[in-house]
């Protein structure tokens, strides 16, 4: 069948600067360019072209471009461009559309009309860089008070973790990630005092070492799941749900189970890994509380035990009660949150904003008197630090990045991850492909993003005249909203700009 | 059902910012002895007040009724006191009440009825609970529930006298002059704000716990709704009010010892803890990690007082003046060291303490006129704040 699908992109050669050094026709993963050695030309199969940029950025002569289509229908404000694709996609698949990477609607960002307060006369501003700031913040469960008497907490029902700063790395596992690519993620942890998460997929053997850094995660699957593994770690973590796809379970294509990802997630070389929708021994609140009490008793109360969900409509009620079942630290995964792979319209469609749900959820818990039981962890679509330190005084401990850090390794968000392909090293286990990333180099990078996003949090901390990020979290009064509605505001516990 | 944030807080403002002048005097023999000196001190600081809240809090003062909680409350209306004092007279016996004496002075304008009763708790009323949390809820039930009235203190053998005015004027209008106590602590208020109201000057006080306090918590946001969470509503929308809550959980309800409190609200930094000597640093991170929220961060300089005991408390990189001075028997705690020398030229001891550095007073233990109150026990479940709460 002919596809009526026009090139999404189109890529332009400046003739007068290509040298046909041909490194675009190799670094291509997905085959765009192709070399004429008759003519010494070369040619663009736009129609192939993801936008990711790998060409442009490694071109020595600077003689490519990338361009969106130009090319336009009648334009039409309902059945917009991408309306249209879809419908042929549709039409010529019949298959659900697959997508990766986190929802790239205009959803409304709560964060844009969110604005942060500073010290002005009666309290003085701090300076960071003359005075100490502290980010230091301990992931886990905390009694109410202090023990009478004895001085201190039963500390062994409350393990904490610490990290230096409030930014963690997201859930990416092995397997949807290359092995340097996660690599990558564990050292800048480990160097900057924070965690990475393995995600579903298990711990790489090559990556053992980085476990007291790790937080593991126990999902449907249960790939890689052992005593060893859920030992070997900071924290534990029970993946209920993810914010890119609420309500459906994973699917590793058995062509990317290759020998090394078949031996961590413990399952034979090239099947499908399928990670089904719920977990299930999981389908009420009393079976979540047996899963985390069966892996504090694996871990003999040793590690926080984390719980997962993606941001649903009820995310408050549910999270009180993840809490009451023994969770240590809860996650929400917001509806911008990325992904491996997921189907588009449940990407797009299902789930709610994280701002709103982070709010609602530490609102309740306060309610309720049980918000030092568990730490709170926002994730989805972080995309600076101004975003986290809002989520940090709308009530979370700590928030998860994921798509940013990818960026920060070379990711430009060209959503085909769940292609296996992956130009830049990332998202993909092709050993040629994956190579190209070199985990110094990216760690580096990482550490730099942690560090840069750090440095930014003290300085707007020290405008507000505190020094420690404690005094910031759930401290609704530092922010005002604009453009929002009573019940926005409501919801989010902020008062308008002026109030 | 009044609003005391109109009263408080009238443009509803996240909280009430001020400036203001601080001066405490303990006698550490326990002796009681004339205002006079504190008088003297805090209008040495009128600078540093405009004239919109003045107070004090004494301690000693009526040993008469030693044994009673003595509860002082203010009325903007007569009607206001038939109904508080029907409300008290079916829940405590009183042993005694009168209007607080008061002389005409031309500063004071269109002040409010103040009256003292002298209370203990009936059987029958709330007996499931300690007598202090009884107090409590009626003072709670006076302050949010009944129209025009607001209760100053209500502590045995102590009292807040508090008002708008220079505090010497407030002084003056009180009659303080004829009072004798072992610990005075007072207040001279520079509120942003014009409008104010008599209860929104300092000091702060619940039970026998009082506070003044110079600065601005910019941590409030969050240390209110931790409070929130122990069931501690914040009324009065100012950030005094919280510190007194803190104390109150942490010190009564929880029974810290006050070392542990000003570590909690004050704490040292990170990297000083990590230099720290075992058994010492495990304990401080640990009240770092369960206490976060009660970190009270911003420029501030309190003065916590309870029976027996007053300690002076700066942020932790003291970004507010605190000066503590001991001279004869009195211990001094003020904003400007020449207070203290205004009225004890020849000090024996004399610093400025380092941010977090509690100033900590206590009685002597051998000092006759203390009253030493004493501490019922308190279940688990209140000290988890889950009662006050009432919601789990």
């Amino acid at each position: 069948m002919k596809s009526y699908l026009p090139p999404e992109f189109i890529v332009e050669r400046r003739e007068d600067r290509c040298i046909r050094c041909l490194t675009c026709v190799r670094q291509c993963g997905f085959e765009t360019h192709v070399y004429d050695a008759e003519e010494n030309s070369l040619l663009s199969r736009e129609e192939l072209c993801v936008g990711c940029l790998r060409c442009v950025t490694l071109c020595p002569t600077r003689a490519l471009t990338v361009r969106t289509n130009p090319s336009e229908s009648r334009p039409n404000a309902n059945w917009t461009r991408e309306h249209l694709r879809d419908v042929c996609r549709q039409a010529e698949s019949g298959g659900v559309i697959l997508t990766g990477s986190g929802n790239d609607k205009p959803i409304r960002s709560y964060w844009d009309h969110l604005f942060l307060n500073a010290s002005q006369v009666t309290n003085p501003s701090i300076d960071p860089l003359r005075e100490p700031m502290e980010l230091r913040t301990y992931l886990g469960r905390k009694p109410d008070a202090l023990e009478p008497g004895e001085g201190r907490a039963r500390e062994s029902e409350c393990p904490n973790v610490r990290i230096e700063t409030p930014l963690l790395f997201s859930a990416m596992s092995f397997g949807a990630i290359s092995l340097q690519a996660m690599q990558s993620l564990a050292r800048a942890a480990s160097e900057y005092g924070t965690l990475f998460n393995t995600g579903e997929g298990g711990l790489p053997a090559e990556l053992v070492d980085y476990g007291k850094v790790a937080i593991v995660q126990c999902a449907s699957g249960r790939f890689g799941v052992n005593w060893e593994y859920l030992n070997n770690s900071a924290i534990v973590e029970i993946k209920i749900g993810q914010g890119a796809k609420p309500g459906i379970g994973g699917h590793l294509p058995g062509e990317k189970v290759l020998a090394k990802v078949a031996e961590t997630r413990m399952i034979p070389v090239g099947t499908d890994a399928l990670s089904p929708a719920p977990q299930h021994d999981i389908y009420s609140i009393e079976d979540l509380s047996m899963l985390i009490y069966a892996l504090k008793e694996a871990t003999s109360y040793r590690k926080p035990i984390s719980v997962k969900i993606a941001a649903v409509h009820n995310a408050a009620a549910i999270a009180s009660g993840m809490v009451r079942a023994g969770a240590d630290m809860i996650v929400i995964d917001g509806i911008r949150g990325g992904t491996g792979a997921a189907p588009k319209l449940i990407r797009d469609h299902v789930g709610i904003p994280i701002e709103l749900a982070l709010a609602a959820v530490d609102t309740r818990l306060r309610e309720e008197g049980i918000r030092n039981w568990a730490s709170l962890v926002a994730a989805g679509g972080f995309r600076s630090a101004a975003d986290v330190i809002k989520a940090i005084a709308l009530g979370a401990d700590a928030v998860y990045l994921g798509t940013a850090a990818l960026v920060a390794m070379g990711c430009t968000i060209c959503q085909k991850c769940y292609t296996g392909i992956c130009n830049w090293g990332i998202c993909t286990n092709r050993p040629e492909l994956a190579k190209r990333l070199n985990p110094d180099v990216a760690a580096r990078r990482l550490v730099n993003l942690l560090r840069g996003w750090s440095l930014d949090i003290k300085e707007i901390l020290g405008g507000m005249g505190v020094n420690a990020i404690e005094s910031l979290r759930g401290n609704r009064l530092q922010l005002r909203g604009v453009g929002l509605e009573e019940w926005e505001l409501r919801v989010l516990g902020v008062k308008g700009a002026g109030e | 059902m009044k609003n005391l944030r109109s009263l408080n807080n009238p443009y509803r403002d996240d909280k009430v910012f001020e400036g203001c002048a601080i001066f405490a005097l303990l006698n550490q023999a326990g002796r009681n002895v004339s205002g006079e000196p504190v008088f003297r001190a805090i209008s040495n600081m009128r600078n540093r007040g405009n004239g919109l809240g003045g107070g004090f809090a004494i301690y000693g003062i009526y040993p008469e009724y030693a044994e009673h909680y003595a509860l002082q409350v203010m009325f903007d209306d007569p009607l206001a006191r038939e109904e508080v004092e029907s409300y008290l007279k079916g829940r405590f016996e009183v042993a005694d009440e009168e209007e607080v004496p008061t002389r005409k002075t031309q500063a004071v304008d269109h002040p409010p009825q103040v009256f003292r009763y002298f209370l203990s708790p009936r059987a029958g009323w709330m007996d499931d609970v300690t007598e202090d949390e009884r107090v409590i809820r009626a003072v709670m039930d006076i302050n949010t529930g009944i129209k025009d009235a607001f209760v100053f203190s209500s502590g045995k053998n102590m009292g807040v006298f508090k008002g708008v005015g220079h505090p010497e004027t407030i002084a003056e209008y009180f009659r303080l002059d004829e009072y004798r106590g072992y610990l005075w602590t007072a207040h001279s208020r520079f509120p942003t704000n014009s409008r104010a109201w008599w209860g929104g000057a300092h000091p702060f006080s619940i039970l026998d716990w009082t506070v003044i306090h110079n600065g601005e918590i910019s941590s409030y946001g969050i240390n209110r709704r931790y409070l929130e969470m122990h069931g501690y509503a914040c009324t009065l929308e100012t950030d005094t009010e919280v510190l007194a809550y803190i104390v109150d959980l942490l010190a009564r309800r929880q029974r810290l010892p006050m070392s542990l409190v000003t570590k909690i609200m004050a704490p040292p930094l990170w990297e000083e803890i990590e230099r720290m000597k075992e058994p010492e640093r495990s304990e401080l991170i640990k009240l770092r990690q369960i206490y976060s929220s009660l970190l009270v961060n911003g420029p501030f300089a309190c003065v916590i007082a309870h029976h027996g005991e007053m300690i002076g408390l700066n942020d932790r990189i003291r970004l507010r003046p605190m000066t503590a001075g001991i001279g004869g028997e009195n211990l001094y705690i003020s904003s400007e060291e020449a207070s203290i020398r205004l009225v004890c030229p020849e000090l024996d001891e004399f610093w400025s303490p380092q941010g977090g550095d509690p100033i900590v007073g206590r009685v002597k233990p051998e000092s006759p006129e203390i009253f030493e109150p004493a501490r019922p026990e308190v279940s688990d479940e209140d000290r988890a704040g889950l009662k006050a709460g009432g919601r789990v």
